[in-house]
């Protein structure tokens, strides 16, 4: 029951969120904001886990095949199926339920508790457009970031697998080339706009429905990271059958 | 002026407000008191509209609250200044963004106007160099200074305040409750602040009402409250050995 409850309240959240809107020179601040918090202050870790995770996928594969039947540009190949269908899209976007996500819902939830969101309902603010809308905005940009993902997933994929003896350079780039199919970047963007959208309320959500003090407010940047993640599966799975199967 | 008729307030089974019937004047500050649990809050978020009455009316300067539709109860938010218990400082911005803020929101000033009237302000509540400050680093008497000061740069009808002096030394309290006491008068503002600090109801207490159980079972002045009979109000605010010796003392010199 309570499940549903919170189903029926995130969607009249969304209607409020596009309702009364803030000043636009106040909301153009607080977009600059959130693009500095949300998008600029995730690149470091992405860049990271991207570059390393690119790498031992081809390594993996390489490993794999050890055939001499299955030709050495599979590992190209490979590295780039994984990348752009599932690993930036999906594991990133995982990655970010809980490192953005659990930022939104604490920041959120802890002016919920030292009642800075009251004050602002107390002015006549729409605090629900004032706080989520800004963070929908700058998660436009996450495709963005899931690009950088994809180059330098493929980058890491390259470096390990050429430095690593594994395959050669041309080998590994006619993988990338080969069979490519340009819709399946579409899709991979697609599914990363949805998981934006999802980044951005869920953990809000969360955060400004919360009731409680600063334990709560753990609690509920874990409830946020663990709904943030289902909800991402489900709708991969939805978009994977509804684009791709 | 606001004036509450018959307010009721219910959570579920349990009735919160039951009938309250008062009016708060411009230029006074009125105080509302009772023990844990009495209503209080539930009181003060009604009158702030954060809560629906179930039944009754709250007319602000002769304006029926419930008949208004949501543009009108906008606009009057926008004549309402609170100060909340931990004061509600918005932490990413400084002293001055804070109180700038509904000048920001809810007006068309310019820039440099907007400053003038915050640093009118902070100078009105003593606070003339901290304005590039963040809340974290400023102590809890001068967090509330600033809240007061974003309380009333809109120049605010109303000014209600929930436990102004939670957490503050007792040197520290007095001059809060004196600030709000001054600027009440000079603003010509409609004060309703809810606390337990029974200093603050001798201080400054010139219309009070006393919540126990949902009712209101008492209301009067800090002048009227020394002489009352009422066992109620009695036993709470003389609970503590020092107030019943004042009480007793002032009782003493006027017989």
């Amino acid at each position: 029951m309570q499940y549903l409850e919170n189903f029926g309240k995130y969607f009249l959240m969304l209607r409020e969120v596009f309702s009364r809107p803030t000043k636009w020179p106040i909301m153009k601040n607080l977009i600059l904001k959130e693009i500095d918090d949300l998008i600029y202050g995730s690149l470091g870790i992405i860049i990271f886990i991207s570059f390393f995770i690119g790498g031992v996928v081809a390594i993996q594969t390489a490993l794999n095949i050890e055939s001499p039947f299955i030709p050495k540009y599979l590992v190209g190949f490979t590295t780039r199926q994984s990348v752009i269908l599932e690993f930036a899209p999906t594991f990133i976007s995982i990655i970010m339920a809980g490192k953005v996500g659990s930022y939104i819902t604490s920041s959120i939830g802890t002016m919920r508790v030292t009642e800075q969101i009251d004050a602002l309902e107390v002015m006549g603010v729409n605090a629900v457009n004032f706080l989520i809308f800004p963070k929908i905005i700058a998660l436009l940009l996450y495709p963005f970031v899931i690009a950088i993902s994809m180059y330098l997933g493929i980058l890491g994929g390259w470096m390990a697998a050429v430095t690593g003896g594994y395959t050669t350079s041309a080998e590994f780039i006619k993988g990338l080339q080969i069979d490519f199919q340009p819709f399946h970047v579409v899709y991979a963007f697609t599914k990363t706009m949805a998981f934006a959208f999802i980044l951005a309320t869920i953990p809000s959500f969360y955060g400004f429905y919360m009731k409680g003090g600063a334990l709560e407010v753990g609690k509920a940047s874990t409830t946020a990271f663990v709904w943030t993640s289902v909800v991402i599966i489900i709708v991969n799975y939805l978009l994977t059958q509804m684009l791709l199967g | 002026m606001i004036e509450v008729r018959n307010l009721h307030k219910s959570f579920g089974e349990n009735h919160v407000l039951k009938g309250i019937t008062t009016t708060f004047e411009a230029g006074k500050t009125n105080l509302i008191i009772g023990q844990s649990g009495s209503g209080k809050t539930v009181f003060l978020k009604s009158l702030l509209g954060l809560h629906v009455p179930d039944k009754g009316e709250i007319l602000y300067s002769n304006r029926v609250y419930s008949e208004m539709d949501e543009y009108k109860k906008r606009n009057l938010r926008q004549e309402m200044g609170m100060v909340f218990q931990g004061s509600a400082l918005f932490d990413s911005m400084t002293v001055e963004e804070n109180v700038m803020f509904p000048l920001k929101m809810f007006t068309r000033m310019e820039y440099e106007e907007m400053k003038e009237r915050v640093d009118i302000v902070l100078k009105r509540v003593n606070l003339t160099d901290a304005h590039k400050k963040l809340p974290a680093e400023i102590s809890g008497g001068m967090q509330k200074r600033v809240a007061i000061a974003r309380a009333i740069v809109n120049k605010p009808k109303y000014l209600f305040c929930d436990e102004p002096n939670s957490g503050l030394d007792p040197k520290t309290a007095i001059i809060i409750d004196n600030l709000i006491h001054e600027i009440t008068v000079e603003y010509d503002i409609t004060t309703v602040i809810n606390t337990h600090d029974m200093n603050s109801v001798m201080e400054i207490g010139e219309k009070i009402v006393f919540l126990k159980d949902g009712h209101k079972a008492w209301e009067g002045s800090n002048k009227e409250i020394f002489k009352t009979d009422n066992e109620a109000v009695t036993n709470f605010v003389y609970s503590s050995e020092l107030f019943k010796k004042v009480r007793q003392m002032y009782l003493e010199e006027r017989n």
